[in-house]
């Protein structure tokens, strides 16, 4: 393994915490979206905000965190993709600043009309950037993002089959991976009414998830032959994990073991964007730029590495120590 | 393939009024998310130190404010990382690998923020006392780190180091670490941080001085008021020092730059300063000039030689009554800074409280957004000052503009969403003040 590849590796593993822990919490925002009127959601929603308030900050991080080491490790593939992708990214970005503000804003507020006004803003722009997201990921993926120094085509690069499957896709697991942790949420809280909601949520939107995966085969195959390639040959052992792993948590779900069915959630989604990653390799901008083209300077590669290192040294004592309060139900302070 | 292209983007004025416009908004967050976790924590302490009802109260509601802050802040940062490659993709993907390295230690100190601000807000009664307070001080550590490695990154682009450019025109021989520690990063920086404790003590400060100007003068406003003015004015006189050195700076790394700040068109020596004016037909005219000290504040000697605008090409002279207005209104905002910690300074030797004047919360109101505006100013003077480079001598801003069309879009979108946001924030903010203070503090409705 070079050590552009040790890069390319850790970046991609950060994007897979991101889909992970901020994904969920998107998801959250999707149910916040749907979870029905003033009094019926409030149950719901209460549930929500509980579980995701402490935490979203630091989850969003990961993509802070991606970008960064895109742009230092990989320059000549960030700039393209930012440039040819900017108006999903922008959306993205919108969503992200709507979320984040009116999520806090949200928190603070006592009276109705303005709590609804934050809820309804924080819910849409939940959806909207998980779906840019993944159109984003769609287009680099089918191979749209030309390399270089020229912008490619801004608006077919992510408005096609392959990024519309992206973006739902994204919506769809994030829904499922928040219903999923919540179920589990709501059983530690002890409240048994919102266990039987999010479970059966949970189950929808794995159902939901499979279908799109299903109708995604046949659109890969038509719009995105090369990445159809590598996903059915050497990403081919992981897709069969990710759909293995998400029977299995169809399977503790109905059992109520919702612990296990977290970590089966989280496995099917890490096992997808790792078979992404294996199909295209070692492609960072197929057809034209590899890992190694994309790589930036030797002594750079080194010194993200060794700051890497560093860093989670200091950072995973302190991400333990929140998770850890977090499940000992501790962060429930007044915020 | 890394030849430089000239690019033909007729939206470039609107990629660096979108730049300018977003970097704007954070670093007013961001000054914030630096200074307030330690009023915060510094109010917490003397709460359980003391058991006043007072600190404890204020904590608690600075704790609030915060937490809203700092959601907005966070995201606020998170476009300019879009940013930078949506805009500027030509220069991200030249010279990412070389500045790029203190970004990325930014993302730790970004993590560290992010966490302890949740544990902290929401583990307050939960933990006990001590944790609590123990965990809001890396919040405070990690806004100021995140601060010294961003403007590290900007030190950078004012004074390029870490590589060099191989006869073919291809960067080479890159030293992310050389780069990192170029020499603008210790003035600016340490510039940057005092500027985030006068901008943040200023900011708290004010509601208290607003309130006793509506005759509301009980121990809560004077401790809510002169706890963060006090941090605030022991960051002034050091603020003026460091300003001094990074003055010094500009005039050895950026002649050009230092030229537009005083309008010096002709290389002089014992160089006057003009306090006012305006800059028209190569010279200041209407301002006071005070004889050799742009010579004794650029190089500390009278008769010190001071490179002037006649010496670089027209076209890459930076645009000089901008620089020159922001300059001098950052430097009167700091003197008249130095004169309020004077004035508090002597009151307190005499009386032990805060001046008495009618007069003294009305400057307390106004020093708020004056520090903002010193604030904003200082960055205009170093952004607009490197024009036309985006990095000193070494790229151009119009060679590392993106090609993609019909960008200003984005602009416009941004500026609806950041107007709408700015007001929401206020609206919110307002509501948190206006919450009843606890019955034990007065009687107040
Ligand atoms: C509260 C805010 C504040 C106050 C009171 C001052 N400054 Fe400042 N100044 C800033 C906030 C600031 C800043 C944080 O906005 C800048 C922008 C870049 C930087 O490093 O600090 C800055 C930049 C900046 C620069 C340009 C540095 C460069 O381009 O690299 C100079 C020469 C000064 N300042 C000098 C001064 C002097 C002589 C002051 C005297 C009172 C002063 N500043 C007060
Ligand atoms: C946060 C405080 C900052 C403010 C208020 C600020 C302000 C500005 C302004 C006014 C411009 C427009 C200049 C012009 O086009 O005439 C600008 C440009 C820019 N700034 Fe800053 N800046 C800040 C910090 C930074 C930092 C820390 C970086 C990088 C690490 C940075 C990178 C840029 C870039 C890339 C441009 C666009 C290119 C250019 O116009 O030179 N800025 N900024
Ligand atoms: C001198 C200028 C800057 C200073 C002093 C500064 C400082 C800070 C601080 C203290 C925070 C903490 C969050 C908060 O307080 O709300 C923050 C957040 C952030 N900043 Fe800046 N920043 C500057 C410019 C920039 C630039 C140029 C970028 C990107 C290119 C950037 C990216 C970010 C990001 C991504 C966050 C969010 C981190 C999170 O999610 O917690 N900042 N910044």
């Amino acid at each position: 393994m070079t050590l552009a590849d040790a890069c390319a590796a850790v970046m991609f593993v950060a994007i897979a915490v991101y889909a992970l822990l901020a994904g969920a919490d998107f998801g959250a925002g999707f149910w916040d979206l749907v979870a029905g009127g003033a009094e019926r959601g409030r149950a719901p929603r209460a549930l929500i905000e509980e579980s995701i308030a402490p935490v979203w900050e630091a989850n969003h991080v990961w993509l802070i965190f991606v970008l960064v080491t895109l742009w230092t490790a990989f320059p000549t593939a960030f700039a393209p993709i930012m440039s040819t992708l900017y108006i999903p990214l922008t959306l993205a970005a919108i969503g992200i600043i709507l979320r984040g503000s009116a999520f806090a804003f949200r928190k603070a507020s006592e009276t109705l009309p303005l709590r609804r006004l934050f809820g309804v803003t924080f819910a849409f722009s939940s959806v909207l950037t998980p779906f840019m997201l993944g159109a984003v990921v769609g287009g680099i993926a089918s191979g749209r993002v030309p390399a270089g120094e020229q912008t490619g085509d801004v608006l077919g690069s992510w408005l096609n089959l392959t990024s519309v499957l992206g973006g739902v896709m994204a919506v769809v697991v994030c829904a499922f991976l928040a219903a999923v942790y919540l179920t589990a949420d709501a059983e530690r809280r002890d409240r048994p009414e919102m266990v039987r909601a999010f479970r059966r949520r949970a189950i929808g939107s794995a159902l939901v998830a499979g279908v799109v995966a299903l109708a995604g085969v046949a659109v890969l195959n038509h719009d995105a032959p090369d990445l159809f390639h590598g996903l059915t040959h050497r990403g081919a052992p992981l897709i069969v994990l990710a759909a293995g792993a998400g029977v299995a948590t169809l399977v503790l779900l109905g059992r109520s073991e919702y612990a296990l069915a977290r970590l089966s959630a989280a496995l099917a989604v890490v096992a997808v964007l790792f078979g992404w990653a294996a199909g295209q390799y070692p492609y960072m901008l197929e057809p034209g730029l590899r890992i190694s083209d994309a790589a930036g300077a030797h002594a750079t590669l080194v010194a993200i590495l060794v700051v890497l290192g560093a860093g989670a040294v200091v950072l995973v004592p302190a991400l333990v120590w929140l998770f850890v309060l977090m499940q000992r139900g501790t962060l429930a302070g007044e915020g | 393939m890394h030849g430089v292209l000239a690019v033909d983007q007729p939206d470039l004025f609107y990629a660096r009024q979108q730049m300018a416009f977003s970097l704007g908004a954070h670093i007013i967050l961001a000054c914030v998310g630096m200074s307030v976790p330690f009023l915060v924590v510094l109010a917490e302490w003397k709460g359980q130190r003391t058991g006043d009802l007072v600190y404890a109260t204020l904590a608690r509601r600075w704790a609030k404010a915060m937490g809203v802050l700092f959601a907005v802040g966070a995201v606020s940062g998170t476009i300019l990382s879009f940013e930078f490659g949506i805009l500027w993709p030509r220069w991200m993907g030249r010279f990412g690998d070389v500045m790029g390295l203190p970004f990325a230690i930014e993302g730790f100190a970004f993590f560290l923020e992010a966490i302890f601000i949740g544990i902290y807000l929401y583990g307050w009664d939960r933990l006990p006392p001590r944790v609590h307070l123990w965990a809001g001080v890396p919040i405070g550590i990690a806004g100021v780190a995140s601060a010294f490695f961003v403007v590290a990154a900007n030190g950078w682009m004012n004074d390029p180091t870490g590589f060099t450019i191989d006869p073919s025109g291809n960067v080479a021989r890159v030293s992310p670490w050389g780069a990192m520690f170029n020499s603008a990063l210790w003035p600016e920086a340490i510039h940057m941080i005092l500027a985030a404790f006068i901008v943040g003590g200023c900011l708290v400060a004010m509601p208290y001085g607003w309130a006793m100007l509506r005759g509301r003068r009980t121990r809560y406003e004077r401790v809510g008021l002169l706890l963060p003015l006090t941090v605030a004015m022991i960051a002034a006189p050091l603020q003026l020092l460091a300003g001094d050195w990074a003055a010094r700076h500009v005039a050895r790394h950026q002649p050009a730059k230092l030229a537009a700040m005083e309008g010096l068109y002709e290389t002089t020596k014992g160089a006057p300063y003009h306090l006012g004016g305006i800059y028209v037909d190569n010279e200041v005219k209407g301002g006071v000039p005070i004889p050799d000290l742009l010579s004794i504040l650029a190089f500390h000697d009278p008769n010190a030689v001071v490179t002037g605008l006649a010496a670089v090409p027209p076209g890459d002279r930076p645009p000089v009554n901008v620089v020159r207005t922001a300059f001098q209104l950052m430097v009167a905002i700091g003197t008249a800074m130095l004169g309020l910690g004077l004035w508090m300074l002597l009151a307190w030797r005499k009386r032990r409280t805060i001046p008495r004047s009618r007069w003294f919360p009305r400057v307390v109101v106004v020093a708020g957004p004056a520090s903002v505006v010193a604030l904003e100013c200082g960055w205009i003077t170093t952004e607009v000052g490197r024009q036309p480079w985006i990095v000193w001598q070494v790229m151009r801003v119009r060679d590392a503009v993106t090609d993609a069309p019909n960008i200003r879009f984005g602009y416009y979108l941004l500026l609806a969403v950041y107007a709408v946001m700015a007001v929401f924030t206020m609206i919110v903010l307002r509501r948190l003040m206006r919450v009843p203070l606890p019955d034990e503090l007065g009687e107040r409705a």
